[in-house]
């Protein structure tokens, strides 16, 4: 089947299987390699883009189920030399010890903060919560969203 | 006119409880640890964290909300703090809350507060619950105010409630029944609760006595019925009844969803015996399910399916299989087949559609099944197409009808995105 998706402001059209994930199509097809297979089901969070904003597991998005709705990626963000506010965060706090998880993990907050610019430490922590990171460096990840969004450090969850 | 005043004095006479006098809050130390040890465990059976502990809160400082179809309730602060919690209610105080549902201060107590099931736990076990209630470190935290539709703010009303629906007394023990059975049926009844989720309620708001166990709703989702309506397509036994209470995962029919969830965890980390008491218990009462086989066969029919719900089994393809489907990892560790979940046979779409919408949380100690949320990937025709089809393909029910509009009614009340 044939399909025309909207990805970063920019429309592909795409032959595939009405099933096949979109993370599949993403990395394989439009060479994004920002989202990252890590499970394949919906448990890690390392393929989270956004869908109509909202922030979703691409591995577990068939392409039927994509429509009009708009993709975002974190290379539609911004790249290395115009990174946006919150990647320039995750950069200047260090947040990445691996990396695997990152692109998920920037997907995830920048669709909280794009509905809400000044979250709490609690809606952060709850809204974080589906995606892991092996490496630990979840304190930085915090450190970063919070710079983004103004949250004094140390605020009570 | 002076009939008028002597029906309100006569009302307000019997609607009027004292106030029970505060006390200094007892000496940790006054109470003897295995009386506190045993409160512990019983306050786990009554689930009393459950609802009085706030999300991130602190432990039984109150101040979750509950949303009823009267409105909103804050669960109060029941941590010894003297100002905001329960720290000067004497052991006579909490008695007449857990009974007859009184404040100390004399006001009655709405019966989220399932004082109609309290009521009928035992003198020693209220004791050792007070025991370790009191025994907690005391947590300041004021009780947000209820939001009830007028005029239920008005608390003697209550009076009459109580009146119409709380009756005392022990549960009767059926000497035709095992102990085990009958400890079964005294924590089912009374601390458990059980009924307060699982028998549907009138428009009072009480539970309809003659429809005890025949399924009800909580936060959304169904709880499904524990009498011979029990709709799971493999009979429930005492033992596979055990394990799901005990770990929220019976790999021949379900996983514990939403709110049976904090249940199971509350039951993972009580005696064994308890939970053996509770499962023969609820095994008896299903019993008589007829069409149940304990050793029913998965239905599955994957060509009636796709050409029903076309567009659902590419979706399912998609994003279920790589779980539900046969070979998948999941399947290889004991969880359920979807042809066993009692979601997908209920007469009511209830519980799935919510198991979809907002996924299910592990229940014990972040072990056990953990399925993500669709709620942000899925759009409401998507979520009706993919339950379509799955009700199609694991069961010989007949279809569900508006499943679109149920889904959308769905991701209204919870609020989801």
């Amino acid at each position: 089947m044939t399909f025309e998706l909207t990805v970063n402001d920019k429309t592909h059209i795409v032959d595939a299987e009405a099933e096949t994930p979109l993370l599949y199509v993403l990395r394989g097809e439009l060479g994004l390699n920002g989202p990252k297979y890590g499970c394949g089901l919906g448990q890690c969070g390392a393929c989270t883009v956004q869908l109509g904003g909202k922030a979703v597991y691409s591995c577990l998005t068939p392409l039927i189920t994509v429509g009009e709705r708009e993709v975002r990626t974190v290379e539609g963000l911004g790249g290395v030399d115009s990174m946006n506010p919150l990647q320039q965060a995750f950069a200047d706090e260090q947040a990445a010890q691996c990396g695997y998880c990152i692109a998920g993990m920037i997907m995830r907050a920048q669709a909280l903060l794009d509905e809400n610019p000044h979250p709490t430490e609690a809606e952060i922590r709850s809204h974080m919560q589906p995606n892991l990171c092996r490496c630990g460096t979840h304190m930085r990840i915090l450190r970063a969203i919070r710079r983004v969004a103004a949250v004094p450090a140390g605020a009570a969850a | 006119m002076l009939a008028a005043m002597a029906a309100g004095v006569l009302a307000l006479g019997l609607t009027w409880r004292p106030t029970i006098s505060a006390i200094d809050r007892p000496q940790a130390g006054s109470f003897p640890a295995a009386q506190v040890n045993q409160g512990a465990i019983l306050a786990k059976l009554g689930d009393c964290a459950v609802c009085h502990t706030a999300t991130g809160g602190r432990a039984l400082a109150g101040g979750r909300p509950l949303a009823t179809p009267f409105g909103t309730l804050f669960a109060s602060n029941i941590t010894p703090d003297a100002e905001t919690g329960i720290g000067n209610w004497s052991y006579e105080a909490f008695r007449r809350a857990m009974r007859d549902g009184v404040s100390r201060t004399g006001s009655h107590l709405y019966p989220a507060l399932p004082y109609d099931h309290y009521t009928h736990v035992t003198e020693g076990d209220l004791q050792a619950i007070y025991a370790y209630l009191m025994t907690r470190r005391p947590v300041h935290a004021p009780k947000p105010d209820n939001k009830l539709i007028f005029p239920l703010g008005f608390r003697p009303l209550l009076a009459g409630w109580k009146f119409l629906y709380l009756r005392h007394g022990d549960v009767p023990y059926d000497s035709g029944q095992s102990a085990r059975y009958n400890r079964g049926a005294y924590l089912a009844e009374g601390l458990g609760h059980c009924g307060g989720c699982h028998t549907p309620r009138n428009l009072m708001g009480a539970e309809v006595a003659s429809k005890a166990y025949a399924g009800g709703i909580a936060e959304g989702w169904r709880a499904p019925p524990l009498n011979a309506e029990n709709p799971a397509a493999r009979k429930w036994t005492a033992d596979s009844l055990y394990t799901f209470l005990r770990t929220g995962v019976s790999p021949d029919h379900s996983a514990a969803g939403g709110p049976m969830g904090p249940v199971v965890e509350s039951l993972s980390s009580v005696p064994e015996e308890e939970v053996r008491a509770l499962s023969v218990y609820f095994a008896a009462k299903m019993g008589k399910a007829a069409p149940a086989k304990a050793e029913a066969e998965p239905v599955d029919r994957p060509a009636e399916a796709v050409a029903a719900f076309p567009e659902g089994a590419r979706i399912f393809a998609g994003a279920c299989a790589g779980c539900h489907g046969p070979g998948a990892p999941m399947m290889s560790q004991g969880r359920p087949a979807l042809g066993l979940s009692t979601d997908l046979t209920d007469s009511e779409p209830t519980s799935a559609i919510q198991a979809v919408l907002q996924g299910i949380e592990p229940p014990v100690e972040g072990r056990g099944p953990k399925m993500p949320a669709f709620a942000p990937s899925l759009t409401d025709g998507q979520v009706a197409a993919v339950l379509g089809y799955v009700r199609t393909r694991y069961t010989h029910k007949p279809a569900w009808n508006h499943l679109e509009h149920d889904v959308r009614q769905a991701r209204k009340e919870g609020g989801q995105p």
